[in-house]
């Protein structure tokens, strides 16, 4: 599969074709062109740390949506062994933004939750572009009681653009369907991991978000709205997406300075399309090394730190203490 | 020279009017005019449809509460514009332009008082503040009037209305969603009842955390109460919307709602469920 430029990268690729092109010029006409590699080799490592070290908001925003990152099913391949999907919320439907089942870390047997985007049309028709129903988020619910049942910690891999915003959802009542699942995963008495491996669109990516550990891949976002739809109210027009990615504050950066993530997992320069394995390797290192740390805390402390790290996001100014008590 | 002369054209004057702006105005249900006096009087309902405006979350709390009886919490809590949110007007011009209009602090008062003898931590959002969004105060309070309630065993009841999340918090924003349904979670335990009370509109994040949590959800008449906004879906999808979509009447239908109570009726529906559901005052 050839790789996707993104308009920002022209200048990566253009250079790795002219790469390439002398290469092969050399090979076969047996000429020593090694000077000139080497020449184009040191241009292509400065400008690849010139564009892949200075990433805007807006250039993340687009390596975490590109169609070839590697999507959920993909680290679930790479990460876990014996995935055994189980389907259907038991009450309307199998919703296939959202596949999640059982599967095993090492040893260590796990709930997964995923979203999980398609590569072509016929797949986003399936997976209806990662945006899943209240389906979507009852079946995660009720996964996660499975996994509390038998003592199993619940890893959730996060990559959506938010909620789906259909007749169907709202009939179905994907408010309730998401509430339910921030105050029960409150409480659930096993270890939560969640990574947001893409994009984190809002309320969708938080209904399978509430966990012990936050971790989010070096290129992904995370965000309350989209920059697209951000810019259309304040800016009146879609143009401003790039300013609105900066003044979200949704890079893996920023939110770590926020605290509303624990931990940036990188990823492979340029991107995790750009090499699946180590970008795999590098979430289950992740995944891996979190969980040894949670299935040692026992669970009411687990829960109380669970609770506090939530309860203590949000900046404020207060003058007083207990005012009204 | 020509014959005919144009015409000199004149807009018709506008008659003035005799009355000060403000003192009447058009109800959106039924279209009649209806004085503020008699709205007043009437709970802010329309006495011909039914009809009702939006009230101030001071207005609220005056019309649920035992009187006297309301202390307010956390009036002292600010909000800061932690990113530095530059859009066409900047996050801190905003609050400071809607804390000059509505006399407000943030959307959300807060605090405890007694209905009928019983014990309540309260919250009332309310729209008028930037669209009643959530940001970290309006978080922080709810959360606060939540643990107030687990603390003193009292029930919870929060009167929403929201336009949603408030992007100018960015994923600060979003994280109250977590907050104040973990505070719910916390509540429950606890073993005591909250009652969730919407009102037009209440929509996004917060229809999407504690405003879907009630034991008992309540809604006015004909409020707009959903996820995404009408708009958003009609493009997504390009679908036409059902007849009443997202209103009170059609999530109670579809088994959302428990029951829809008019104004006038809320605090009399309230007291009476905490009698079933709150131990004795």
């Amino acid at each position: 599969m050839d790789l996707q430029p993104l308009d920002f990268e022209k200048p990566i690729f253009e250079l790795e074709r002219r790469l390439q092109d002398l290469k092969e010029h050399s090979r076969e006409h047996d000429v020593d062109l090694d000077s000139e590699v080497k020449a184009i080799e040191a241009k292509l490592r400065d400008t690849r740390r010139e564009i892949y070290g200075n990433l805007s908001a807006w250039q993340r925003v687009q390596i975490a949506r590109h169609v070839q990152r590697p999507f959920a099913l993909d680290y679930v391949e790479r990460c876990f062994t014996g995935w055994t999907e189980l389907r259907g919320d038991r009450c309307f439907a199998d919703d296939k933004a959202m596949p999640a089942g059982l599967a095993t870390l090492d040893a260590t047997r796990c709930v997964v939750i995923t979203h999980q985007k398609g590569r072509n049309t016929k797949e986003n028709v399936m997976r209806n572009f990662g945006c899943a129903h209240p389906e979507g988020y009852r079946k995660a619910l009720r996964l996660m009681r499975l996994a509390q049942k038998f003592n199993l910690p619940v890893i959730s891999l996060i990559d959506t653009p938010g909620a789906f915003p259909g007749i169907g959802s709202e009939e179905r009542h994907i408010s309730e369907a998401i509430a339910v699942n921030l105050r029960e995963m409150m409480n659930l008495r096993v270890p939560i991991i969640a990574a947001v491996i893409g994009e984190g669109g809002s309320g969708g990516a938080l209904g399978i978000g509430v966990a012990d550990r936050v971790l989010i891949l070096e290129n992904s976002y995370y965000s309350v709205i989209s920059p697209e739809a951000c810019s259309a109210i304040l800016w009146r027009d879609r143009k401003h997406a790039p300013e609105a990615a900066e003044a979200l504050k949704l890079t893996a950066h920023d939110l770590l300075k926020l605290e509303v993530v624990d931990e940036i997992v990188d990823e492979p320069e340029g991107g995790a399309h750009r090499d699946y394995e180590t970008a795999a390797f590098n979430l289950s290192s992740a995944l891996r090394k979190n969980l040894a740390k949670l299935l040692e805390t026992p669970t009411d402390q687990l829960l109380k730190k669970r609770y506090k790290k939530f309860r203590g996001l949000g900046n404020f100014a207060e003058s007083k203490t207990n005012s009204g008590r | 020279m020509a014959i005919f002369k144009k015409p000199t054209l004149k807009t018709s004057q506008r008659k003035k009017r005799d009355i000060p702006q403000g003192l009447f105005q058009k109800c959106p249900g039924c279209e009649e005019v209806v004085s503020e006096i008699e709205l007043n009087e009437n709970l802010r309902v329309c006495p011909r449809c039914d009809y009702h405006f939006a009230v101030s979350a001071k207005e609220r709390i005056g019309n649920l509460l035992d009187s006297q009886t309301f202390v307010e919490m956390d009036a002292d809590l600010k909000s800061i514009d932690t990113l530095r949110f530059q859009g066409m007007a900047s996050y801190k011009d905003r609050l400071k332009n809607y804390q000059e209009r509505t006399g407000l602090t943030d959307a959300v008062i807060s605090g405890h008082g007694m209905i009928e003898g019983y014990k309540v931590a309260l919250a009332v959002m309310d729209f008028g503040f930037l669209a009643a969004t959530m940001g970290s105060v309006v978080g922080e309070r709810i959360t606060r009037a939540i643990e107030y309630g687990t603390d003193e065993r009292a029930a919870v009841i929060i009167v929403a209305a929201s336009g949603g999340a408030r992007m100018y918090e960015g994923m600060l924003s979003l994280m109250q969603m977590a907050k104040t349904s973990g505070a719910l979670a916390r509540h429950a335990d606890a073993r005591l009842p909250y009652l969730s009370v919407l009102t037009n509109p209440t929509t996004a994040g917060v229809m999407a955390s504690f405003a879907s949590l009630g034991d008992v959800i309540i809604a006015e008449p004909k409020s707009m109460i959903g996820f995404a906004g009408p708009r958003v879906i009609k493009e997504t999808t390009h679908q036409d919307l059902p007849k009443g979509f997202q209103t009170a009447e059609f999530l109670e239908e579809r088994g959302l709602i428990d029951m829809i109570v008019h104004r006038k009726k809320m605090r009399e529906t309230i007291s009476q469920l905490l009698g079933y559901l709150s131990s004795a005052p």
